[in-house]
Formats: C-alpha cells, structure tokens, sequence
C-alpha cells in the first residue's frame, strides 16, 4: 500500500513511528508506522522476535507508549482511554489457556462485559450472543480447561466478541489447531465483520482470509502489499526467515 | 511410598485437638491472613489474584510431586519457606493458606474444624518463621546469590521443625488425649527432622534454578545488584545433601538436650531458672493448659517442658545475638 | 508422582446431594463437623448415630466403599499415633495380653479414630458432590472475599496445565535414564521445580494481561448466582441437628 496518511475518518488502527524497547536491551519497535482501514482484514507476518506481538499489546495499552503515537478510531490511545481503548480493540492471546480464566466458559464471556459495568441481565446477553457467534452455546457452562484446542480458540474469540469490539487482533490463533479446528476457525473469522489484525506464521491460512499482509522485520514494516503478491515473492520471504509449506504455490492457490 | 509422618503436621484431622484451640487458631489464622492479604494487594496491585492463583497452583502441584529420600522412598515439599523467599512471606502465607483451605474442602485432606491448626502450622508458621530465619540468616551469609541459596536452604529446613514445634504448642494448649507435652514434641521435631532436610534440598536447589533463569523474581534476593546475583557457585546435589544432614545431625544434637526422654541438660536448666518447684505450684496448675497434656504426667515433666520452652526461645535470642554483632563486625570491617 | 491423597474427589451425578445449593451445603458440613467434635467421647451412641447418617450419605452421594477405604488412608499417620496412645498415656492403667495400657489412653484412641474418621468422610461428602464452580459460588454467597475465591478459582484452573507441564519434565527426565533413589539425587527434580516456577509465574502474567485486555482493573465482577432454597437450607439443617442432639445427649447422660 503506497497510499500514506489515510483519512482519519475511515482508518481502523493509525500506528505512527512507534518505538518500544525494554527496561534493558535493543529496541523491540523501530519506528514503526501502520495503518488499518475499516473492516480490513490484515496479516501481520515476520520472524519469531521481530516485534509482532509486542505491537498488537500497544494496538490494546497494554504497553505504555515510550514513542510515537498509535490511535483507534478517533481515539489517541493514553492513560485516560484505556478503558474504552481495551473495549474497542479485542485481543485474543496465542495461548487461548492464558485467555480463558475463569472457572466456565460463561462466566470467561462474561467478564468482558462485567468490567464495562453492564448489568447482569445484559451480561447474559452479550454472551449467548457472543458463543452463538462462535457456535459455542452448547460450551456454556463447561470448564475450559476441558475443551478442545479448537473449541478454546473458538470460545476465547467470543470473550472478546461479548465486548462489541470494532476490532480483533489475534495472536497466532492457529497454532496448535488440527486442520479441522483450523477450518472452523478460518470460517468463523470470515463471517465476522469486524476490522482484523492476524498475527501468523501460517502463510497459506493468511492468503485464505486477508486480503492484505504486512511483515515486520526488527520492528519495522519491511513489506505492506496484496497477500497473494508478497507470498509470491520468495526472496523477499526467504529474507525474513518465512517460507510457503512445500508444493505450496501462492498464485495458483488464489 | 510416601513418608508417612509428612502428611503429620500438614493436614491435621477433626478432633485431634479440642475445639478451643481449633476456635483460637481459627481467630488467628484469619487475623493474619486478612493483614497478608491486604499487604500482598498493596505491592502487587491488581496483578494479586492471577500471580497467586498461578503460584498456588504451582505449590499444589509441588505438593503432589514426591522427590527420593532414601533408598526408593520419598517425601514431598511443604513449600512454605520456598514460597515466602520467591514472593515475600505476605503472599507466601496467603498463597499456603489457599492451598490448605482447597485441600480440606475438594479433596478432604485436613479436618474442616481443624483448618486453623493447619493453616496456622503449614502456612503462616513456615512463611513466616521461614522468612525471619532467611533474613536472619542472609545477614551471616555474603550478599550473593550462593547466600541467598544457602539462606533459603536452611530457612526451609528450620521451618518445617518450626511447624513441627507450632503442633506441639497446640498440643500443650489443646491435647485430647493424655500424651504428655515433651513426648508430643520429642515425636514430632524428631520424626521432621528428616523431613526438614528435603524441604532443605528442594527449596534451596529450586531457589538457585530461578536464581539462574529469572533472578528478577526471587523476592528475598531484591536488595543484590546484578554482579551479586551472577555469583552461583555449582554446587552438586552430593554437597548440598551433605551439608543439609549435617547441619540437620548438628540440629538434632541441639534439640535433643531439650527434648531427650531423660533430659539432664533440660533439668539443669529448669533448676538454674528455678523453674522447677515454683511454676508447677502455682502459675500451671490452674486450668491454663490442656488438662491431659499435664495430668497425669507429672509437674516435674511439666516444668521440663517449661525450662525447654524458656531454654529454646533464650537460645534463639543468644543466636541473634550473635549474629547481629557478626554482622555489625562484618559492616563495620568492610566500609 | 503418587498424588493419591490429592486425587480430586468430586463424582459427576444429580443425587440429592448433587442438586443442592453448595452454600447450605458448606454450612451443613461445618456445623455437622463441629457438632461431632464436641461429642464426649463416652457417647458411643452418639458416635454411631452420626456414623451411619454418614454412611447413608456417601452412599448417596455415590461413593463405592472401596473409594472409601482409600480415602480414609489420609488419617492412616494419626490413627498409628491413636493406637500408640494407650501404650505412651499416664494415668490408671489396666492389663490387656500382658500389655499395661492406660484407660484414659484407650478413650483417647477411640475418641481420635472416630472424630478422625467421621470429619474425612464428612469432607469427602461435600468434595464428592459440589463441583469447584459450585463450591466457589458457595463460598461467595457466605461473603468469603472475593479476593479469595478468585485466587481459588485460578488455581484450579491451572492447576491441571502446571501437573502436566512436571508431568512432561518428569517423563523427560525418565526417558533419559534418571531414576533418582537417594535425595542426593533430586537435584534434577528440584531445578525442574524452580522452572516450573518462574513459568507459573510467567503464565500469571500472560494471564494478568489478557485480563487487562478486557478491562480488569483490579476487582473481579460479581457473579450472577441464584440463591438456596429454604428447602435446601431445610435439608442441610438435618445432619447438623442429629450430631447436635447426639453431642447433646452425651453430655447430659454420660
């Protein structure tokens, strides 16, 4: 995408030369510059530490901003819109274990929706609506500790969705999935219309559902095109230590 | 097979101890609770429930591992001691004191009446007493991660006897049957002794693996910069056993001058306080302790127990002051 | 691993027991509990009143007698220390196979097995019928801090991950010839517990900022529950009274 500085009124995620680096060590974001239109769904691919992860935390305040800016929707992300901020954006972990906390299912939908102050009758609301979403209702009252990695991934999607978020941001959310539960996956996130940022290492799961891939690289965007284009590119790939599954061919695939 | 005799000042069974004792030890295991509670929110803020739910759950796992002892047998960790070096004696009770609570109630391990005995030995003695014999001993030992290992070592070892001798005390308080006091405490330190010198193993190694991957989260080790922190000796399993049956024998010879079924030592000393004749006369023969823990037995084996109480507590004091000086010394030469 | 006496106890089921309100429940079971501690132990009658009303109950509840006598084993230590009584008790003694014994010894042994054997089973009762979502729910309605509850419902919600994460070093560990027999041999074991310790604790923090993610600013909410039924409160006042009137009588008669 060569188009710079979108307008405010339909950009989704504005991330503007955001720099992190822990208390001791190298930055882990390098001015990095990202926008998200509405109702994108975008690939977030690169190697293991480029900075992918520590981005999408910043997309959510969960990381203190040390420079730059990041806005959501019309809202500067600060100390003051944390709230709102967090309810906007909903993050779903890689490991769907750390986001599902809560003795059962309904409850861990629910918790969402308690936080924001809404009231019981409206809890329960937004999580029959959140698990039918998912097609989850029949997991209600099941522990989650007792579910199948794909019925957790699917179950800690409606956490967020419970939320009414206007975006998703997901961690690397088939990892660890059969292909089955990956399927289903796959097919849920494409009926939800919500802006989305995937997080992946699954190059063939990026071109099946996001039209747009951007790779980061030492905490830079080094790449931000058609998914289709940057995955036929193979040296560009090979640079940033990613590969298509053997026989995998990108062009023929679309 | 599991020792049988851990499990012995862990989970205390309903009526064992009168229902007085279970009342007063219930009072108190609250009190304290409630203030660790509120003083583990204070530093940790809203991270309190997630870090001491998971670290709860990683002392209940611990509990459930066993680890050799001898010859194809084994024990299991208390983790009192470990848990309040790792995360301040606070969250340490608090946490302990949730891992007893969930015992009694989901898998009927320790008498429901009797959960303030066990949350008072098995949680709040060995967090704290284990945590004051750690600082205590950090101020003998260097400023290194090898003190801090050897400090947790034998703060763990010790606090498994303190729980040891807490049950005793309940027991001179609240016996329900007519044990005397001095076999109670006889029975129950030595039978710890050995269980003592695993927890001491355990909990000084584990101290040392956190040391070398995330030393950033060994609470008691807080104060040492980063060089102090790099100096680990390797020490082998062999050495560290070694040391901590050492130590534990040296204990052991201590604790039998006060405990010793004949004990000379223990009379000596009831005799110098002038103990003897007067406090079984007038202050214990009204009804202050258990009646069966004193009827029956004899004043004299009474007074004993009274001379080794007085005997033990003025030696720790002696102890501590000893290594206040020592440290002062050490403070004093090096600046 | 031998985690025999940590093995969880609760049996799926819809009995009486099952069905009713984990508060009263909780109520019933310490009341009941108390009332057996304060039993004289001259009582026999007493004694064997409650022993059989425990007994119906374990039946209920589902429990094979066989689970049972496992489970009893827990007091094993105390029950060898019981029998140890009369040989170490002062007082007037008697002559038993040439054995002198003391009287009060005796009562002692009795008084400790029976209480010691009754509070087990009556523990197992509840452990056996009340899920740990019911229990907590339970013990919310009783005002126990929430504080608490949370911490409880974390841990048993980890708990399974943390074993299996040991259990998998364990087997490591076995698969490369480690059977360790003294303790100086544990020093493996004890590093692999410090390792499980800083990922518990790395997890709670992973786990902190999924909660954060979605708002959590330092109270758990409420959660939605309903309420005992005076037929419940009805039905747990029963054991309670029967060991009362059982305490009450011995000490009136005896």
């Amino acid at each position: 995408m060569t188009e710079s500085a979108p307008s405010a009124l339909t950009s989704a995620v504005s991330v503007r030369d955001l720099t992190f680096s822990f208390a001791s060590g190298d930055p882990i974001l390098n001015n990095l510059s990202l926008d998200v239109e509405r109702g994108e769904r975008v690939a977030l691919l690169g190697p293991n530490g480029a900075g992918k992860t520590t981005l999408s935390l910043h997309l959510n305040g969960i990381h203190e901003i040390q420079a730059g800016s990041v806005s959501i929707g019309d809202l500067h992300v600060n100390e003051d819109n944390l709230a709102e901020v967090r309810r906007r954006v909903g993050m779903v972990f890689q490991d769907a274990n750390d986001q599902l906390f809560m003795p059962t299912v309904r409850e861990d939908v629910e918790f969402g929706p308690a936080n924001l102050g809404l009231s019981p009758a409206e809890r329960t609301e937004r999580a029959n609506e959140a698990l039918e979403a998912v097609e989850a209702t029949h997991l209600a009252d099941r522990a989650p500790h007792h579910l199948s990695g794909g019925e957790k991934r699917r179950v800690a999607v409606a956490t967020v969705l419970s939320m009414h978020p206007e975006m998703l941001v997901l961690d690397e959310p088939t990892s660890g999935l059969d292909p089955a539960g990956r399927r289903e996956l796959a097919d849920l996130l494409v009926t939800l219309h919500l802006t989305q940022l995937i997080i992946t290492h699954d190059l063939p799961f990026a071109l099946e559902i996001c039209p747009r891939s951007v790779i980061i690289s030492n905490g830079s965007v080094v790449a931000d095109g058609k998914t289709a284009d940057i995955l036929a590119d193979t040296d560009l790939l090979a640079a940033h230590r990613l590969e298509l599954p053997f026989g995998f061919d990108a062009r023929r695939a679309q | 097979m599991s020792v049988p005799a851990a499990q012995f000042a862990l989970h205390v069974p309903d009526g064992l101890l009168t229902p007085v004792v279970a009342l007063a030890t219930g009072v108190i295991s609250i009190a304290v609770l409630a203030m660790a509670l509120k003083q583990s929110g204070n530093e940790l803020k809203d991270k309190q429930v997630p870090l001491a739910g998971l670290t709860a759950a990683f002392i209940f796992a611990g509990q459930m591992f066993n680890f050799p002892v001898a010859g194809g047998t084994s024990g299991h960790l208390l983790g009192g001691a470990l848990a309040a070096v790792l995360l301040g004696p606070s969250m340490g009770a608090v946490v302990l004191g949730v891992v007893v609570l969930v015992q009694a109630l989901v898998f009927a391990d320790g008498g429901i009446t009797a959960l303030g005995i066990n949350t008072l030995n098995m949680g709040i003695v060995t967090a704290f007493g284990g945590y004051a014999l750690f600082v205590l001993l950090r101020k003998v030992f260097p400023a290194s991660a090898s003190g801090v290992v050897g400090a947790t070592s034998l703060a763990a070892g010790f606090s498994v006897i303190l729980a040891a001798m807490a049950f005793s005390i309940e027991w001179l308080f609240g016996a329900s049957v007519p044990v005397p006091f001095d076999t109670v405490f006889g029975a129950m330190v030595g039978s710890h002794i050995a269980i003592g010198v695993g927890e001491a193993v355990i909990s000084g190694l584990a101290i040392s693996a956190v040391l070398a991957a995330r030393p950033d989260l060994v609470y008691g080790a807080r104060d040492l910069d980063r060089a102090q922190l790099a100096d680990r000796r390797k020490v082998s399993g062999r050495v560290f056993a070694g040391g901590a049956i050492a130590v534990t024998l040296l204990m052991a010879v201590v604790v039998s001058q006060f405990a010793s079924d004949s004990p000379d030592g223990l009379e000596r000393v009831a005799e110098d306080n002038g103990l003897l004749g007067e406090v079984t006369d007038h202050t214990f023969s009204g009804g202050f302790f258990a009646d069966y823990a004193t009827s029956g037995v004899g004043n004299e084996t009474l007074s004993l127990a009274v001379a080794g109480f007085s005997g033990a507590i003025l030696t720790l004091l002696v102890g501590f002051g000893i290594v206040r000086t020592v440290a002062a010394s050490r403070n004093s030469a090096s600046s | 691993m031998s985690a025999g006496h940590t093995a969880n106890l609760f049996i799926p089921g819809d009995s009486l027991l099952h069905r009713m309100a984990p508060e009263a429940k909780l109520v019933s079971v310490v009341l009941f509990v108390t009332a057996v501690a304060l039993t004289p132990r001259q009582s026999v009658w007493s004694f064997a009143v409650d022993a059989v009303l425990v007994l119906v109950l374990l039946g209920i509840a589902g429990f094979r007698a066989t689970q049972v006598i496992a489970r009893l084993a827990v007091v094993l230590p105390f029950i060898a220390f019981a029998f140890l009584i009369p040989f170490i008790a002062g007082g007037e003694q008697t002559s038993v196979a040439g054995f002198n014994l003391s009287i009060e010894g005796l009562w002692g042994t009795w008084n400790v097995i029976a209480k010691a054997v009754l509070g087990t089973a009556t523990s197992m009762i509840l452990a056996g019928t009340t899920a740990v979502a019911a229990l907590l729910r339970g013990m919310t309605r009783l005002r126990v801090p929430a504080v608490i509850t949370s911490i409880i419902a974390f841990m048993f919600r980890y708990l399974d991950l943390i074993v299996g994460e040991m259990g998998r070093m364990r087997t490591a560990m076995t698969a490369r010839g480690h059977d360790p027999r003294w303790l100086w041999q544990a020093k493996p074991i004890a590093s692999s517990a410090g390792a499980m310790f800083v990922r518990s604790y790395e997890r709670g923090e992973r786990v902190h900022a999924a909660m954060t993610s979605r708002g959590f600013t330092g109270s758990m909410p409420e959660l939605n529950t309903a309420k005992a039924s005076g037929r419940d409160w009805a039905l747990a006042a029963i054991p309670p009274l029967v060991a009362a009137s059982g305490a009450l009588a011995g000490v009136l008669l005896v």
